[in-house]
C-alpha cells in the first residue's frame, strides 16, 4: 500500500509531474506515491522525473488505458 | 584539462532561465511548462519576461490566438486539420472563434490553463523577473501585475544567465 495516491487520470502534460511534485510534499521521507494518470507521455516523464529529482521510480504498469507510477520518496 | 578549464563549468547544472518574448495563448504555454515543470524537477529557475511576453504577469489575463499569419496552426475540423486562409483570419470575430475553440481544446483534453500553469510556477519558487524598459514602453505598473515580481533590465537578465546552465528564449 502506498502512502499516498495521487488520480492525474485525464490531466496532460506536464499535470501529472507538477500535481506528483506537491503531493510528494505529503508523504515521509522513504515513503511511496502511487500515481495514476492516463496520459501515455507520463511513463517516460515520470522516468525522467525520477532519474532527475533522485526519486525511486519502484513500480510502473498499464492497465487499461491507466498507468501506475509507485515513487519512493529519496529526494 | 579540468573541467573548469574546458568552460567554466562550475554552473549548477540544475538553474535554467527563460526568456519569454511571446504573449499569445499559444505562446504562453512553452515557458510556464518548462518553467514550472523545471521547477518541479528540483532546479532552480528565472523566467524574463520582455516585450509580449510582458502581458504574460498581468492579473487579469485575456489571452488570445490568432490564426492570422500562423499557417502552421491546423486545428482539427469535422475529421481533418484545418488552417486558416489570410484573407479569412482578418475578417472581425474569426481569432475570437479561434482562441473559444482553442479553450475548450484545452479543457477537453486536460491541458492545464495558464492562470494554473504561471500560479504553479509562482508556488514552485520560480523568480519571475517583469522588463522595466518594457514596462515604460507600454505603460504598466507594477499594480497591474501578480505580486511578487522582481524588476529589471537587459543586465539583470544577462547576470542570470551566466549563473544558469540552460538559457532559452521563447
Amino acid at each position: 500500500m502506498a502512502d499516498h495516491t495521487l488520480d492525474a487520470k485525464g490531466l496532460n502534460c506536464p499535470l501529472p509531474i507538477l500535481k506528483a511534485k506537491k503531493a510528494l510534499k505529503e508523504v515521509p521521507d522513504g515513503g511511496t506515491l502511487e500515481i495514476l494518470a492516463t496520459d501515455p507521455g507520463s511513463v517516460a516523464d515520470f522516468e525522467a522525473f525520477s532519474r532527475t529529482t533522485g526519486n525511486e521510480l519502484l513500480e510502473h504498469s498499464e492497465e487499461g488505458g491507466v498507468y501506475r507510477f509507485l515513487l519512493k520518496k529519496t529526494a | 584539462m579540468s573541467s573548469e578549464a574546458a568552460g567554466g563549468n562550475n554552473i549548477d547544472p540544475n538553474t535554467m532561465s527563460i526568456i519569454v518574448t511571446k504573449g499569445t495563448l499559444d505562446w504562453a504555454y512553452p515557458p510556464f511548462i518548462l518553467g514550472s515543470t523545471a521547477a518541479a524537477m528540483g532546479l532552480q529557475v528565472t523566467m524574463f519576461f520582455t516585450f509580449y511576453g510582458l502581458g504574460l504577469l498581468l492579473k487579469d489575463l485575456d489571452l488570445k490566438v490568432s490564426t492570422l499569419g500562423n499557417p502552421g496552426m491546423k486545428m482539427p475540423m469535422m475529421g481533418m486539420h484545418m488552417g486558416m486562409p489570410n484573407l479569412v483570419s482578418a475578417i472581425p470575430g474569426v481569432d475570437r472563434m479561434a482562441t473559444t475553440m482553442m479553450k475548450n481544446m484545452i479543457k477537453k483534453k486536460g491541458v492545464a490553463s495558464i492562470p494554473e500553469l504561471r500560479e504553479m510556477a509562482v508556488e514552485a519558487e520560480c523568480r519571475l523577473i517583469a522588463c522595466q524598459m518594457t514596462m515604460d514602453l507600454f505603460e504598466y505598473s507594477t499594480d497591474d501585475m501578480i505580486p511578487g515580481l522582481e524588476i529589471g533590465g537587459a543586465a539583470t537578465y544577462i547576470e542570470v544567465a551566466t549563473q544558469s546552465h540552460i538559457n532559452l528564449f521563447i
